[in-house]
């Protein structure tokens, strides 16, 4: 199966914007930082939640602290699969129990990831509450999840895939959506 | 990098340099679950898998069910006084009976080299050596290839010597086979009836004495010395062994000062070290056993994906 | 009855032939072999492009029959050597009960004498119960039909019984074969001492517990005067003892087996109990001995050693499987494969190791196609390719070591005095 491009949906400056503005209404709703840290999906959601601390800090000159989840031994699938998905470290050094927890992802699309991701914190600790911040929201949810922050709402279709490319592991800043076809 | 391919694991002699760093990195990961407040994860919810002991073994039995419980698995442990072992039953027929009972992964420890060889290519389900005659160890060479990765951060180059009786000893064949795949100079050290003929041909050197063993060494792997094993040859007697191979204090002070001390235990105090060593500043024998949770959760998630 | 083989190439070395021509054989006995010989109403096989020789003669056979007929019978045993080529072998002693004595001895010669599909000649033991303790009445087990004695399965390590049995099978015109084997040395050993036990974790089956028996036992059979033979011959340090008494106008003979020329220890590294047997695999080195030795003379003959196992022996655990692989279906084959096709030996020399020697060994009329001999003859495609595959076997047990191997040299025909006994399907 191959996929070409069909539209770039968010460019490096769109992207910066979105990041900032979700930055801001983190603060704005949680009246402040009192108790915020941020935990980042692997692989592109751990990059995102730094930058939405970095954006904080820039703000409120205090870093929160953020951690990296990796969900792949909650999910709902490994039965299904015919490998072992690789498995990445955790890395959440603090301790989650009464934290407002903002989990960052890049694309929100089933909700499955997110389920798997709520399922690994709450094996952390007892968190005040979480909210979740999302690049993009692409639709097509089969559970009930929704974003608290998003940074682009994109109506796809279900042949379609979206795709957050970052400096950190592409090399490059923009947000395309590719469509099954011939290349 | 390549995903894992391999339905058991049953040695090291057949995988491949890559297959051994898949199993380490996966292994890394695995760690961080046992520092939690809550040590479990669902990865392997659902699966059964059968801890099937025809030797008795606490360590290595308790590691993996402890790991096998913190991938949320079922664990069933069956010891030869309690099976239909003693009533004749083939390894193969029991095998295949736990088979029948849906059971996902066979963990086996058996006296016979080769058993576990024998049961992966009998039965459809996975199945992991936990230890076969004075063939292999794998997940116990593993873990001590992890702890020698956590200290000095890579395998290539590294001196490594292996101290004991390396002709019965599954743990050394096993160690050899990883170091030297991934490229760790290794030595073996032992009484000379204790050398196997030939053992230069899998990529070893054999020491002079211990003091060459030890020499320039960053790391000795100590056997465990089965006095109880009667070949009928002449078995160095303990105090000799102590005195002509321990791990003593004076020879540690001739070798490198970070050398690192292993022993897959169970220890035999004052015969192959001694206590200072044991529970010395050198000694990694306690995260040996903390990495082996860590190192047989990796290979029973890697073996669990892949049911054909 | 007359039966008329045209056109093949007929390798005889007994009359120093190797050409191609026609062979009539009538009444059991070969009439006449020459060119262009017609036979009106004769059954006719057509020869082209194959070889003729005489029918293999293997003078190592378990046929477990009688005592483990769920193994091997004399009628299984022999249905297999037909489709391997083989017409005459010797049937190995080791039964239950053992062939000790003319009771025994006839015991067999009856089952034999009902169920047999080829040529089978007795061997009894040289200890009673082959327990190396007591001598067998050797006399009388050669008035009961043997042809040779040994206590194949272990060596006889008491050295007066040994030479006192070498001097009366020489008076009998028996042959005394040795299995050569210290127990003390190769202390329950299970695969060769070298790469193969250090790799595995298995204890070891050193070479010297073979070639000290050897040179022992040939020592014991100089001292005597008498004939000897060596069985499967294994390492080179055999093979050069061998080879040394042999100069020194020794009476000694020898075989090899084709597992231990055409196969090394490595074949054992993944535990497969096919591969299990005594003498073990051993080194290239060894293998590469005993292939000089076939060349140079050393050794005689080959012989399968076939030793037939149940699965239930088989199927189990390295230690606990029995010893032994079963050979007469494969040997022609493999001996082609590992021996013609690689330039070790031509012809005319496979058909001496294979059967002109082991017959003269055993001293019968057999392993020649002259006139007036009994009709024993197989006819080969050479080249023909095929694959060893388990449940193709004839012989009642299916331990093969060469399961899986592609190997050349099919045997189309297996006549036997006279009468086509075999014909491939």
């Amino acid at each position: 199966m191959t996929f070409r491009e069909k539209a770039k949906i968010m460019d490096k400056e769109a992207m910066e914007r979105a990041i900032k503005r979700i930055a801001h209404e983190i603060i704005e709703r949680n009246k402040g930082i009192q108790d915020l840290a941020i935990v980042g999906i692997r692989n592109r959601g751990a990059y995102l939640a730094e930058r939405v601390a970095a954006f904080i800090e820039d703000i409120e000159s205090i870093k929160v602290p953020v951690g990296i989840l990796d969900i792949t031994l909650y999910r709902d699938d490994l039965t299904a699969v015919a490998e072992q998905p690789q498995v990445h470290k955790t890395e959440i050094s603090f301790d989650i129990t009464d934290k407002k927890i903002i989990l960052v992802d890049d694309v929100l699309y089933t909700g499955r990831t997110i389920r798997c991701a709520l399922d690994a914190l709450v094996d952390f600790g007892r968190p005040k509450y979480i909210q979740l911040a999302v690049l993009v929201d692409r639709g097509h949810r089969e559970l009930p999840i929704r974003a608290d922050y998003i940074g682009k709402n994109v109506p796809t279709a279900l042949k379609e895939t979206v795709q957050v490319l970052l400096r950190e592991v592409d090399k490059k800043e923009e947000v395309v959506i590719l469509e099954q076809g011939d290349a | 990098m390549k995903k894992w391919q391999r339905k058991d694991l049953v040695g090291l002699e057949n995988l491949t340099r890559e297959e051994i760093e898949l199993i380490l990195s996966t292994a890394e990961s695995f760690k961080e679950v046992s520092t939690r407040e809550i040590k479990k994860v669902p990865a392997l919810r659902g699966k059964t898998v059968v801890n099937l002991f025809y030797e008795p073994s606490t360590r290595t039995r308790v590691s993996f069910e402890v790991a096998a419980k913190r991938l949320s698995a079922d664990v069933i442990t069956i010891a030869t006084e309690t099976s239909s072992v003693k009533k004749g039953e083939t390894l193969i027929d029991t095998g295949r009976n736990i088979q029948a009972l849906k059971a996902d992964i066979i963990v086996v420890r058996h006296n016979c080299s080769g058993a576990a060889t024998m049961l992966a290519r009998h039965v459809d389900i996975s199945v992991i050596n936990a230890g076969d005659g004075w063939h292999e160890h794998p997940t116990q060479a593993l873990l001590d290839i992890f702890t020698l990765k956590e200290k000095y951060g890579k395998i290539e180059g590294l001196k490594v010597s292996i101290v004991g009786d390396i002709a019965h000893s599954r743990v050394a064949r096993s160690n050899i086979w990883g170091l030297t795949k991934l490229g760790a100079k290794v030595s073996v050290c032992a009484p000379k009836m204790l050398v196997p003929v030939a053992i230069e041909q899998m990529g070893v050197r054999i020491a002079n004495d211990i003091d060459d063993a030890l020499k320039d060494a960053n790391a000795v792997n100590v056997l465990r010395m089965q006095f109880e094993r009667d070949e009928g040859t002449a078995f160095p007697q303990q105090m000799e062994y102590f005195k002509n191979f321990g791990i003593t204090r004076e020879r540690l002070e001739k070798a490198k000062k970070d050398i690192v001390v292993m022993h897959p235990g169970p220890l035999n105090r004052g015969i192959e070290i001694s206590s200072a060593i044991a529970d010395g500043a050198n000694s990694v024998i306690l995260e040996q056993v903390t990495n082996g949770i860590a190192i047989r959760m990796a290979v029973l998630y890697l073996v669990a994906g892949t049911k054909n | 009855m007359k039966l008329l083989i045209k056109n093949g190439r007929v390798v005889d070395p007994a009359n120093k032939r190797d050409e191609i021509c026609d062979i009539l054989v009538s009444d059991g006995k070969i009439s006449k072999v020459a060119n262009n010989i017609s036979c009106q109403g004769c059954r006719t096989i057509d020869a082209t492009d194959k070889i003729v020789m005489p029918g293999l003669v293997d003078m190592h056979v378990h046929l477990r029959e009688p005592g483990r007929e769920d193994q091997e019978t004399i009628a299984s045993g022999t249905q297999a050597a037909l489709k391997g080529g083989v017409t005459s072998l010797l049937a190995m002693p080791n039964t239950t009960p053992a062939i000790d004595c003319a009771k025994h001895a006839g015991l067999l010669k009856k089952i034999i004498r009902n169920d047999a599909a080829a040529n089978v000649l007795i061997c009894g033991t040289i200890t009673q119960g082959r327990a190396g303790r007591k001598l067998v009445d050797i006399t009388q087990l050669g008035k009961a039909g043997a042809v040779a004695i040994t206590d194949d399965g272990a060596s006889v390590d008491d050295q007066r019984i040994l030479l006192t049995a070498l001097k009366q099978a020489g008076k009998g015109g028996l042959l005394l074969i040795c299995h050569c084997e210290d127990k003390g040395l190769s202390v329950n050993g299970e695969v060769n001492l070298g790469i193969a036990s250090t790799r595995m974790g298995l204890r070891g089956i050193s070479q010297e517990s073979e070639y000290l028996r050897v040179q022992r036992d040939i020592d014991l059979a100089n001292k005597a005067n008498a004939r000897i033979h060596i069985a499967h011959v294994s390492c080179k340090e055999t093979v050069e003892i061998i080879a040394k008494a042999k100069k020194k106008g020794v009476k000694v003979s020898a075989e090899a087996a084709p597992h231990h020329f055409a196969l090394t220890e490595e074949a054992v590294y993944g535990f497969d109990t096919n591969m299990k047997m005594n003498p073990p695999l051993r080194a290239r080195e060894d293998a590469e001995a005993i292939k000089k030795g076939l060349k140079d003379g050393a050794i005689d003959a080959i012989a399968s050693d076939h030793a037939p196992h149940t699965e239930n022996e088989k199927d189990i655990e390295f230690e606990r499987a029995n010893f032994g692989v079963i050979g007469l279906e494969t040997e022609l084959a493999v001996s082609i494969s590992e021996l013609i096709n690689t330039g070790v030996l031509d012809w005319p020399q496979l058909v001496c190791k294979l059967s002109l020697s082991p017959a003269r060994i055993l001293g019968i009329d057999k392993g020649t196609l002259g006139p007036g001999r009994s009709a024993d003859i197989i006819v080969v495609s050479p080249q023909k390719q095929w694959v060893v595959e388990k449940d193709k076997f004839i012989s009642k047990s299916q331990n093969s070591a060469f399961i899986g191997r592609t190997l050349r040299g099919v045997v189309e025909y297996t006549i036997v005095e006279g009468k086509v006994a075999y014909q491939l399907k």
